[in-house]
């Protein structure tokens, strides 16, 4: 054997004289490589969107929910349970050197009526620090201020989904509406955030001063949940821990005692909803990497059969020289070349079929490098794998039986 | 002159099912460097056996066998390979050239396994073997686009190409009308004289003639083997032959 480039020259020249049955050798490869790319690539777009998606909620997010971490959501719906109070929200606003804003979140539900219509939404009592930490935006009016807290006004800021409802194509600042049968005063619409991770639309709802929900709306009771901001995205876990501490002692809660609420960071929602989609992702991967194996399966086949049909070749090449080990590589090399060319082909289709849903659908998709060397790589293994029983075949052969093949 | 194969009590017993072939039994044969050698005998009397063995394709059951004094029975498959490659072109009745690759490319073949290095520049040693056998102006055509005359040419040239020391044909005449022989024969007595050892199976005693030896097989064993005081030379009676059938069919034609 003269170097290796005779023997790609060779391997070439072979499949090029069969070309209609290398191409459907290659097919399985093909198909297989280029759907390992599109189902992780569309599995990690989704994954990314989700996750741009939860980070729209506001940067450096901290929540503190009632309950504990470790208890079941029945003991957290019950309705003893220790929740939160304004106290608590003071307390952390003093308090705490490592948190920018802290809100308190009193939750209502409840029908809307305004503008002649009727709706069912929900509304969220905060205060003013709240814009900041969800970073919202107003569309028409105002915020409510510091002073509409303290004096418990009976402001409301709508949701675009809400002022679409109630009062389409026109600004509806100014206009009374009716919230579970109190008049409230609506001073300005938000900007339009559309739809969250989960699939919430994040639109309907209405903010009001946290006090004026708190006794107005819900006589008074507990704060639902409280959100606060931490001063950078390095300082989380720092600014997490000083929260959790904070609300230990406000609760009174001893050394070694299980807290009664949990604090979870924007970074741990994150990742706990995008496992999910990463399971998803690697399922879809774990299919179509299946296709690949069947891809092999279709290359070890049609190279057996074509070891057959070509004994006469083998028998040809051994009498002139060739050693067992030539007529080895040399099948070796013809799958392996196949495999990789399969693996090529493959992934230009599967930049094609990308290309494809990003112009014409809403998939989103995200293309990862490492994906595509993997996925050729894996062809090449295929090739060496499925090939090597083929090849072996052929290398076996006695010249003199191979010679008088018909 | 110097012996270049010389086998003692060759035999070759194939297995098939429960029974024993004796393909060979107890073969003597001395072949000195030059020589022009016919075996001749009847089908299945173990001439391609024979051959196969001479040509290192495959092993006898037992006996020895010296090439060129070298005793090869002791070697491994892959000194077998490069024997048949370096010492040794196989012509065969069925030309057994490779389809859809050029007349180039088949020569070629043997020294894509060539390991000894003798031979600097396939293309042009490719293509000398071919101006050797009169193909000089067929070298880019395929196997189907060839008549059987010429592939044979083609596989001679194949043959030729590493410059071996033996030629071995098992019946290189037996698909080819008899003009088509003679020639072949003229080109076989061609290279004789320039020196190589070329041993051909045949059954026509005509192609035997063309030789200085015949040795004739039956039932495994040799059991004559007379010089030829006068060999016939194919270039002189190919002159003395009408013109090809094709020109004649030409002319007859208005
Ligand atoms: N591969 C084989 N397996 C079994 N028997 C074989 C094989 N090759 C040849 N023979 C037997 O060996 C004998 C000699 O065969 P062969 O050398 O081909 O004869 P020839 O070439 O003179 O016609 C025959 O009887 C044939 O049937
Ligand atoms: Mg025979």
């Amino acid at each position: 054997m003269k170097s290796t480039r005779n023997l790609l020259r060779a391997a070439f020249q072979s499949i090029l004289k069969n070309r209609m049955r290398s191409l459907l050798t290659s097919l399985g490869i093909i198909i297989g490589v280029s759907a390992v790319i599109v189902m992780v690539s569309v599995g990690q777009g989704s994954q990314k969107q989700i996750e741009d998606n939860i980070n729209a909620l506001g940067t450096n997010l901290l929540i503190a929910y009632p309950g504990s971490a470790s208890s079941s959501g029945a003991r957290m719906g019950a309705g003893t349970r220790v929740r939160f109070s304004f106290a608590d929200v003071e307390k952390l606003k003093k308090e705490a050197t490592l948190l920018s804003a802290v809100s308190p979140l009193v939750m209502s539900g409840g029908q809307v009526i305004g503008g002649g219509k009727n709706w069912s939404t929900i509304v969220y009592g905060v205060s003013t620090d709240y814009f900041q930490i969800r970073e919202w935006q107003v569309e028409y009016g105002n915020f409510f201020t510091e002073k509409d807290v303290a004096a418990k006004r009976k402001v409301a800021i709508l949701g675009k989904t809400v002022a679409n409802e109630l009062f389409p194509d026109q600004d509806p600042t100014g206009q009374d509406i009716r919230i579970r049968n109190v008049p409230f005063k609506v001073i300005g619409v938000l900007k339009a955030k559309g739809q969250s991770g989960m699939g919430q639309d994040q639109d309907d709802m209405i903010l009001a001063p946290s006090t004026t929900v708190f006794y107005r709306l819900k006589g008074g009771r507990w704060v639902d949940m409280i959100n606060a901001s931490a001063v950078s995205i390095n300082d989380m876990d720092a600014a997490k821990e000083e929260m959790a501490a904070i609300l230990r002692v406000a609760h009174k809660i001893e050394y070694g005692q299980e807290d009664d609420f949990t604090v979870r960071s924007q970074t741990e929602i994150t990742e706990a909803v995008t496992e999910t989609s990463r399971t998803m992702t690697l399922l879809l991967g774990a299919i179509a990497a299946v296709s690949l194996v069947v891809g092999g399966i279709g290359i070890m086949n049609i190279m057996l059969v074509s070891v057959t049909e070509r004994t006469r070749e083998i028998g040809i090449r051994l009498s002139v020289g060739a050693r067992a080990s030539d007529i080895m590589i040399q099948f070796l090399t013809e799958a392996v070349v196949l495999s990789v060319s399969g693996g090529i082909i493959g992934i230009l289709l599967s930049g094609a079929v990308i290309m494809i849903l990003d112009k014409f659908t809403t998939i989103y998709t995200a293309v990862n490098p490492e994906i595509i060397f993997i996925s050729f790589l894996f062809s090449a293994i295929v090739g060496i794998f499925f090939g090597f029983y083929p090849a072996r075949k052929a290398a076996a052969m006695d010249p003199i039986a191979a010679l008088r093949y018909e | 002159m110097k012996t270049i194969i010389e086998a003692r009590q060759l035999s070759r017993i194939y297995r098939v099912g429960e029974i024993d072939v004796h393909a060979l039994r107890g073969v003597d044969l001395t072949i000195a460097e030059g020589e022009l050698v016919a075996i001749m005998g009847a089908s299945g009397s173990g001439k391609s056996t024979l051959m196969n063995i001479l040509g290192c394709l495959d092993r006898p059951t037992s006996g020895r066998y010296y090439l060129d004094g070298r005793e090869v029975n002791s070697l491994t498959n892959n000194d077998y390979a490069a024997i048949r490659n370096e010492h040794i072109g196989f012509v065969f009745q069925v030309f057994n050239l490779l389809a859809r690759t050029t007349a180039l490319d088949n020569v070629m073949l043997p020294l894509f396994y060539d390991r000894s290095h003798r031979i600097q520049d396939p293309n042009t040693a490719a293509k000398e073997a071919l101006r050797r056998v009169g193909l000089e102006d067929r070298m880019d055509h395929e196997p189907n686009q060839l008549s059987g005359g010429q592939q044979q040419r083609v596989a001679i040239a194949r043959a030729l190409v590493n410059r071996p020391s033996i030629i071995l044909a098992d019946e290189p005449t037996g698909n080819l009308d008899s003009r088509t022989s003679i020639e072949i024969m003229a080109l076989f007595q061609e290279l004789n004289d320039q020196g190589i050892t070329i041993i051909l199976v045949t059954h026509e005693q005509d192609i035997a003639s063309y030789t200085r030896r015949i040795i004739s097989m039956r039932d495994g064993q040799i059991i004559r083997d007379i010089a030829v005081p006068q060999p016939r030379r194919a270039a002189a009676d190919l002159a003395s032959l009408p013109p090809p059938e094709t020109e004649m069919i030409k002319e007859v034609r208005p």
